[in-house]
């Protein structure tokens, strides 16, 4: 276990190998390359399986099979790629198949450009595709973060049977820092998975991994089924990072790279002996609501910082419950907001009061 | 006394919901039949489709995936990549392989996996109400081509076993039909050989099998494997266009 210096997007490459992930189908899109760069010489070095699949559409029905047989699987794109997995992110939500799709996010929409956007939250937290189905949904601000959720995205996958997004942008993926690895995550999660359908070699009854229930009896059964492992994802698995909070009166709340900006913030007007603090969501789905309430009870208002229009400000608004006013500051189109402006834009609400 | 028919082991005891006259019934029969033969039942994978043949991983009594539209080649890709050892068939029709699957298919064919594929030409999409499909015939009329497929508007149907053949990654391409007994029977040795071509692993397999649908197609089963006779086998010619021999 040593301290080494690691790109984004590798670290999340690096990272999956070491929590047990042999398998990775993708199809090229900027900005993630050095993801599959990486993997294609990394997988085969493992006894691995790198494959270019002929597209996005190819690559999550292969990891729809891959995760079918019970292997830990992963595929990886861009906001265009990952509007093409949706059909088949609905299928392995609704086959309950456990795999990691990430999500380097680019400006949208269409081909948008492809720098660093936050503009896909809303399709990654409402499930995205058809149908009633949720993702587990991470956000890492950091190179380590990355190492640490890949890991657990595998575990959280496996555990609950759901597929895991794991959701960055340009600047993460793209970024340098020192990072402590594993050279082997313990996973938590059951090693056998009796449902995976692998041949039946003499197990005596067959599996079937579909998400087809003809009945519609059947069919409502199956999402109250899914529902109530939303229900207890939901209770248990919300993550975040509270940043001087304490004392807290304004409440910045921001995500993945906007958060380290926003940090720079609250540090500005701490300094002033302003009381500012962030809350950084690190679970996107499930959304950190129980803290965010809580702290409303405390704060006077609320800024919610994104590099998208404004998204994840509905699930701030929802947690908030309209305890207090929320209100948003963004950049689009593959701007990064500037921590210069978000300090005017925070300071205008300390001067209302 | 001496049993000399049975039902075959890969199968599972139940009624089928295929309409009477349908030949799925009988294709179903000889892929089990071919996995009995090669005694291969525990080790074999089936991907089912999207279409009338999406409950085929039921009547097959082995392991199974339901694929979305088009898409079970990708699904077998990565079952088999992860299980090389396994046999992986998928079972396909028309619109599925031939229209929304067409990058699919020609991917895992161009990369030479190791699957079969069982492709079902009825001419006709059947489970969504006798649509034209890419394998309907010139004049051939359907629910949205009534006065029969127009050339001008529609193009010509395609020849997927043809097209596959010349991709250096397949290894076995055959057409058969299943509309009298001598077809029925040259059906099931090429189905046998695509498995066989797996299981020696020498790259990929497909077998094309002329079918009907006496239902969208308006008449009597009879009249209706009369008609694939003459209609479908001119056009949709029957023999081996690859066998493993020629593969490089």
């Amino acid at each position: 276990m040593a301290k080494i210096l690691m790109k984004g997007n590798e670290a999340i490459g690096e990272g999956a190998i070491r929590a047990g992930c042999k398998y990775f189908f993708g199809y090229p899109i900027t900005p993630q390359s050095e993801l599959p760069h990486y993997l294609a010489k990394r997988l085969p070095e493992v006894g691995g399986v790198y494959l270019q699949a002929e597209s996005e559409i190819g690559s999550i029905n292969m990891v729809y099979g891959a995760a079918g047989a019970g292997a830990r699987v992963m595929t990886s794109s861009s906001g265009p790629g990952i509007s093409l997995m949706q059909e088949g992110i609905s299928y392995l939500a609704g086959a309950e198949l456990p795999c990691v799709i990430v999500n380097i996010v680019r400006g949208g929409p269409g081909l948008g450009n492809i720098a660093p956007a936050q503009s896909d939250y809303w399709q990654a937290t409402r499930g995205g595709g058809h149908g009633d189905y949720q993702l587990i949904v991470l956000a890492p601000d950091s190179v380590q973060e990355i190492i640490d959720l890949i890991n657990k995205a595998f575990d959280l996958a496996d555990n609950y049977r759901i597929p895991v997004m794991l959701l960055g942008d340009g600047v993460l993926g793209q970024m340098m820092e020192p990072v402590i690895i594993e050279d082997q995550y313990e996973t938590k999660a059951p090693k056998e998975k009796k449902w995976a359908s692998t041949g039946r070699m003499g197990r005596g009854s067959k599996n079937l991994v579909t998400s087809l229930h003809i009945v519609p009896e059947d069919l409502e059964k199956h999402n109250i089924k899914l529902a109530a492992k939303h229900e207890e994802i939901s209770r248990s698995e919300q993550i975040w990072e509270e940043y001087n909070t304490k004392d807290a009166r304004l409440i910045l709340v921001a995500y993945g790279t906007t958060a380290r900006v926003c940090k720079a913030v609250v540090d500005m007007f701490r300094e002033e002996g302003m009381p500012v603090g962030l809350l950084r969501p690190v679970t996107l789905w499930p959304f950190p609501s129980q803290i965010l309430n809580s702290l409303a009870d405390q704060a006077d208002n609320f800024l919610a910082v994104e590099m998208s229009m404004g998204q994840m400000i509905d699930d701030v608004r929802l947690a908030v419950n309209g305890k207090k006013p929320i209100h948003f500051y963004g950049r689009s189109g593959g701007m990064l907001p500037v921590a210069r402006d978000i300090y005017q834009e925070a300071q205008k609400l300390l001067m209302e009061e | 006394m001496r049993k000399v028919f049975a039902r075959p082991k890969s199968m599972k005891d139940m009624p089928m919901h295929y309409c009477p006259g349908c030949t799925h019934g009988i294709i179903h029969r000889l892929i089990a039949e071919a996995i009995d033969e090669l005694n291969v039942f525990e080790q074999t994978i089936v991907v089912a489709p999207v279409g009338c043949s999406v409950f085929c991983c039921d009547y097959f009594d082995c392991d199974a995936y339901g694929a979305s539209h088009g898409r079970a080649p990708a699904v077998a890709t990565g079952v088999k990549r992860v299980l090389p050892d396994k046999i992986v068939f998928t079972y396909q029709g028309d619109g599925d392989l031939a229209a929304i699957g067409t990058s699919e298919i020609v991917h895992a064919a161009a990369r030479g996996e190791k699957i079969t594929v069982i492709f079902v030409n009825n001419a006709i999409y059947a489970m969504t109400g006798g649509q034209m499909a890419p394998t309907t015939l010139l004049g051939q009329v359907t629910t949205t081509t009534p006065k029969g497929r127009e050339k001008e508007l529609n193009g010509s149907p395609i020849k997927m076993s043809e097209m596959l053949s010349v991709l250096d990654g397949s290894a076995y391409i055959a057409r058969v039909s299943v509309h009298n007994p001598a077809g029925i029977f040259k059906a099931k040795k090429a189905i046998k050989t695509a498995f066989e071509t797996q299981i020696s692993g020498k790259g990929f397999s497909m077998v094309e099998v002329l079918s009907t649908c006496p239902t969208n197609w308006g008449m009597t089963p009879l009249k209706a494997l009369k008609w694939l006779e003459e209609n479908m086998i001119p056009y949709y010619p029957l023999g081996e266009f690859k066998t493993p021999t020629e593969v490089v």
